[in-house]
């Protein structure tokens, strides 16, 4: 009996070691052209929350042109996953919503030259019907209106703040989410009666929302950097993929998610 | 499959010894790397930062409100789930799984529920907002309910199980006597478990500190209102690591001391 627990023990063990084990088989390969297909280099990306919808297309996109590539796309907080990237996140390529958590790896050497491939800007958000009647920026010092914003941590935080102060409206929240697309799924149900979240938010959330153009948006832009981690062990598909965003097609699908050119 | 007398106790054989030392390391080792790549130094300093005093501040106070709440409501809950025992099989297994299932969900979907039951548009938090126009979530309130959600089951097993070994012939004796229902639980019942319900809202308080993932999802996150200790380590993480690190040493000393102070009473109240 004892011998029989441990023998299942030690499977279990070597089950769950396997599993943890980094997926480094053809690492280092091309990512293009070996027509052997047996070796599949897996390629992590770190992609900013706002970056989801264009980022799922884009990979979807890059995987049928190179088969040998499969991507694994990690959305977050652009600051969370630029602190995750500094304590050793294994991620071939790092997409931010800002310049700022960019810069923080550029700092600790972990990225090749950043290359700034979108822009984007605030848009004012509302459920759909806009049931508290909701106008304009200045709503948002509203008291007895309910209101989310990113926490200045992040890029749209930090974004909605210099407009607000721009603007100089005092901004009563309700709550400061940690990505954007928290601040979005909270004004989809309807718990809170306004937002600042980026356009393509806006437009990627559908009917659930409306969107209010703030004029002054206009003048506080996010720029979106992208980067392949250095010494990635996929750094050639990190390569391939980084142009692939930056390039042509990138450039359509980007546009389609309504961001703006670099 | 040893049954010898004498063999049960003594040493463990050494698979088992080495195997629960590695268990006890998996434990430890991540806390103690903590504290020793703490930052001693600027410790002071970090944790004198307004960020982080008010988020001390509103998780204690939630977290003793909270604590009382579970006590208001967990110990009749636990005299029910005792006297459950003599019901038909299926309803004690619900009544069972009820009080349980909190103690294992992801709290994140403890707090997807709650918004969903009080948020604007949930059944209960549609009619607070037409009837009184109070919202639930984003307020302190909606901190205090989501650790409620989340330490009540604590407190519940650690008064059940008080009551289960406590001598029901004392209750008898005294009904027997002539008290009525709420004189027993007052007078007999209650000064029996006393030490359990004591051990539970030990338990319960510091669960209700450490809730993350209910609050960030039903309460939302704002300074001084609803951004409790564990949520503002999670948001300095972010940007500022040893910020991060002090407030988790904040979370881990009070945890620690609190529980030093049950010394091994806990350990026989928890049981599912």
């Amino acid at each position: 009996m004892p011998r029989r627990a441990a023998a299942l023990l030690a499977a279990t063990l070597g089950v769950a070691l396997a599993g943890c084990a980094p997926v480094a088989d053809g690492a280092g390969s091309p990512a293009t052209g070996d027509s052997s297909g047996s070796d599949q280099v897996s390629l992590t990306v770190f992609a900013a929350a706002s970056l989801t919808e264009a980022f799922d297309e884009l990979a979807a996109r890059f995987e049928e042109r190179t088969p040998a590539v499969d991507v694994r796309l990690s959305f977050g907080g652009s600051s969370a996953l630029a602190q995750q990237l500094v304590e050793g996140a294994p991620a071939d390529v790092f997409a931010a919503a800002a310049e700022a958590p960019m810069q923080t790896l550029v700092d600790a050497g972990l990225v090749e030259e950043p290359v700034v491939f979108a822009t984007n800007t605030l848009e004012l958000v509302v459920p759909a019907g806009d049931p508290a009647g909701v106008e304009g920026l200045a709503d948002l010092a509203r008291d007895e209106l309910r209101i989310a914003l990113c926490d200045p941590s992040v890029p749209c935080g930090a974004a909605s703040d210099e407009l607000l102060r721009a603007e100089g409206v005092e901004a009563a929240p309700d709550t400061l989410e940690s990505d954007v697309k928290a601040v979005l799924t909270k004004v989809s149900l309807g718990e809170v009666d306004a937002a600042l979240v980026y356009r393509t938010d806006v437009l990627a959330a559908g009917d659930a929302v409306e969107g209010i153009e703030v004029p002054a948006a206009a003048s506080v832009v996010n720029r979106y950097p992208i980067a392949a981690v250095t010494g990635s062990a996929a750094a050639d598909a990190a390569a391939a993929f980084v142009a692939f965003v930056t390039g042509d097609e990138g450039r359509q699908v980007l546009d389609g998610a309504g961001f703006g050119a670099p | 499959m040893t049954t010898r007398p004498g063999a049960a106790t003594g040493r463990l054989a050494w698979p088992v010894a080495a195997l629960a030392l590695v268990g006890l390391a998996v434990l430890v080792l991540p806390l103690v790397t903590l504290v020793a790549r703490a930052p001693w130094a600027d410790l002071p300093e970090l944790v004198a930062r307004e960020s982080v005093r008010e988020a001390l501040v509103l998780s204690l106070v939630t977290a003793v409100i909270a604590t009382g709440l579970c006590l208001v409501l967990g110990v009749p809950l636990a005299a029910l789930l005792a006297r459950a025992a003599d019901w038909p099989t299926l309803p004690r297994r619900l009544l069972r799984a009820a009080v349980t299932v909190p103690l294992v969900l992801p709290p994140v979907v403890g707090g997807i529920a709650l918004l969903m039951l009080l948020g604007r548009r949930g059944p209960v938090g549609s009619l607070l907002e037409a009837w009184f126009g109070v919202g639930v979530p984003f307020t302190t309130g909606a901190v205090v309910l989501a650790q409620v959600f989340v330490a009540l089951p604590f407190l519940v097993f650690a008064v059940e199980g008080a009551l289960r070994t406590a001598d029901r012939r004392t209750e008898l004796a005294a009904a027997t006597l002539g008290a009525s229902r709420w004189q027993v639980f007052r007078h007999v019942t209650l000064p029996v478990v006393a030490p359990g319900v004591a051990a539970g809202a030990v338990l319960c308080f510091t669960r209700a500190l450490g809730e993350f993932g209910a609050t960030i999802t039903f309460a939302g996150s704002l300074p001084g209102v609803t951004r409790t200790l564990p949520i503002a380590s999670y948001l300095a993480m972010q940007t500022d690591p040893d910020e991060a690190v002090a407030l988790a040493l904040l979370l881990l000393g009070v945890s620690v001391a609190v529980l030093l102070a049950l010394r091994d009473r806990w350990l026989p109240g928890v049981r599912g």
